[in-house]
């Protein structure tokens, strides 16, 4: 749509002007502040440069957080996206049965993360859950809070149980959107299934996969609830992702120093990302308005 | 068109139809499995939450049942009589209908500019908003904590609320937004040509028109804020305590109390179940910042 130059829509965007710098510039503000300076307590501060950043950047453990935090996004991204895909390309696509698989698959997506949490917990459990007392039945010693592999196998099947939908929900937009004509064309060409997928399907959902993996990595990336909840981030570190050990930092032994320059370095990372994103739905959107 | 193409070749062989025909019974049905099997993987956690919460804890660690032997619901009537409980369900209702308000009230003119015009550093606007929805939490929890400590609002409603707008009014301005580029231009300048003002134009014909984005930014509005653990938990500590931290509370000296648990747990999910039916169609575009 080509919109008119008009500056006085400044005024319209005004309130979420203030309101988000209110509740975002202001905080973050705080953190530079906390960033490049030390502390004795008395709220006394000093000077200290960068060298919280120099610290966090060789410290070992943000380093250790990080790898384990993109192991997790990275597996999480290979499974989720072809399994939502999978599902989506299932789906019926009218009537009361597309009603039903499109309420029931949003159910996880609503339930809050804590509870989400609090679900895996308890159908893990060798001694109250389905799940841990099946595996214990059949004779697999299963323990999520003892075991790093269990722990990390419970904390992705859930991401994968809460998630997958979200990826399915879009795909299965994304497939909506293909005319059926595209399919008649297919049959007359007497194209196979895969070439179908390949050559009609896969292209037409691209843009949404597109959003569908950004969202994923930026969610997963910052994932702190559900993990905290069912391992409490161990055994050990095993599963302490970056939020689980920022938060630890900075409200557990209150290092607000070390604290604030690893959240700066962590939202920059977030920033570059959300660029990616941003270009790739603006390019979306023209995309959507040339056609 | 499949039953022309079939006619019109009208060499084709029975078997060539019949194994088309044999197909399309086939094919529906993996489907069908496909589906059946995910759609268990997703229930039946679900099912196990529920199942607990109409246990009695002995049941729960007693025994290990498919279904509950002992049906009861003093769980509920634990969680629904007790205000230490229930005020938890209230509080977080009213921090998240309070956000909502906010988040749309100064979403809505925002996205009507974006959608329609362009002014000076539009787009720089619209990308710092969604680097705020992309934001984590974990970086704001401290930062929050200090500064509504020493403007006097923590461990009220409003603190909450307004924590929640730092994601939730990106996420209104993006849908609202999407929705809005829909509605044709022309309706904005026929209307100011029949003599509309801004706010009447905006209220009278303009609102009715994207009625349905507006329900669906309320939904996730509503949905990111009551999901949100971390923000909320940090600036509460009594009396806007969200049931998400009061759930912590089952842990005692005795154990944890599973039955409550599960039940409150079960009661955090009835709000997003009852108003989902009604959303159904605008999930993925919700999820996607209004850009399917």
């Amino acid at each position: 749509m080509n919109k008119t130059v008009n500056q006085k829509a400044w005024f319209l965007v005004l309130p979420v002007l203030l309101l988000v710098a209110f509740s975002a510039v202001i905080p973050l503000m705080t953190v530079v502040n906390y960033s490049v300076q030390d502390t004795f307590g008395n709220n006394q501060f000093f000077w200290a440069g960068l060298d919280w950043f120099r610290d966090m950047l060789s410290s070992e453990r943000m380093w250790d957080a990080l790898v384990r935090q993109l192991i997790f996004s990275a597996i999480i991204l290979a499974i989720e996206i072809p399994l939502g895909i999978f599902v989506a390309l299932n789906m019926p696509k009218r009537g009361f049965w597309s009603s039903f698989c499109l309420v029931t698959m949003s159910l996880p997506l609503l339930i809050p993360w804590n509870v989400v949490g609090t679900i895996w917990q308890i159908f893990g459990r060798v001694d109250i859950g389905l799940l841990g007392y099946t595996l214990d039945a059949l004779g697999i010693d299963y323990n999520y809070t003892q075991n790093t592999i269990d722990a990390w196998v419970t904390v992705i099947v859930m991401d994968v149980w809460h998630w997958t939908s979200l990826v399915a929900l879009l795909a299965y937009a994304g497939l909506r959107s293909i005319p059926d004509a595209y399919y008649q064309a297919a049959k007359i060409d007497q194209a196979s299934r895969w070439a179908v997928f390949r050559y009609i399907e896969l292209p037409k959902m691209a843009g949404v996969l597109m959003i569908a993996i950004l969202l994923r990595f930026m969610d997963s990336f910052m994932i702190y609830t559900e993990p905290f909840v069912v391992t409490g981030g161990g055994p050990g570190n095993a599963t302490t992702f970056l939020s689980i050990d920022l938060v630890k930092m900075a409200l557990g032994q209150f290092d607000l120093g070390p604290a604030a320059a690893f959240s700066l370095m962590y939202f920059l990372v977030i920033l570059l990302i959300s660029w990616v994103f941003y270009t790739v739905m603006t390019n979306l959107d023209k995309r959507d308005g040339a056609q | 068109m499949t039953d022309s193409t079939v006619s019109t070749s009208t060499s084709t062989s029975t078997i060539a139809i019949r194994s088309r025909a044999s197909t399309r019974i086939w094919r529906p049905s993996a489907s069908l499995i496909v589906m059946a099997l995910y759609l268990i993987f997703l229930l039946l956690p679900i099912y196990w939450l529920v199942n607990m919460s109409l246990k009695t804890n002995t049941e729960i660690l007693g025994s290990f049942s498919l279904w509950p032997q002992d049906l009861t619901l003093a769980n509920y009537e634990k969680i629904l009589t007790d205000p230490s409980w229930y005020m938890g369900y209230v509080n977080s209702l009213i921090y998240v209908v309070m956000n909502t308000v906010i988040s749309l009230a100064v979403a809505l003119p925002a996205a009507y500019a974006f959608s329609r015009y362009s002014f000076m550093g539009d787009k720089h606007l619209f990308f710092w908003l969604l680097t705020n929805r992309m934001a984590p939490p974990a970086v704001f929890a401290l930062p929050f904590f200090q500064l509504y400590s020493s403007i006097g609002l923590f461990d009220t409603h409003i603190a909450v609320a307004l924590a929640h707008c730092l994601f939730n009014v990106p996420l209104a301005v993006w849908i609202l937004e999407g929705f809005m580029r829909g509605v044709p231009k022309e309706i904005d300048e026929t209307a100011y040509i029949d003599g509309y003002s801004f706010p009447r134009f905006f209220v009278q014909i303009f609102t009715p028109l994207i009625a349905s984005g507006i329900g669906v930014a309320a939904f996730f509005c509503f949905m990111f804020s009551w999901v949100e653990l971390l923000l909320s938990r940090t600036l509460t500590s009594v009396d806007a305590k969200p049931i998400a931290a009061t759930m912590t509370r089952t842990v005692g000296a005795a154990g944890v109390d599973w039955g409550v648990l599960a039940a409150a747990g079960v009661l955090t999910i009835v709000p997003g179940a009852l108003v989902i039916y009604f959303v159904r169609n605008y999930i993925a575009k919700g999820f996607a910042l209004g850009r399917v």
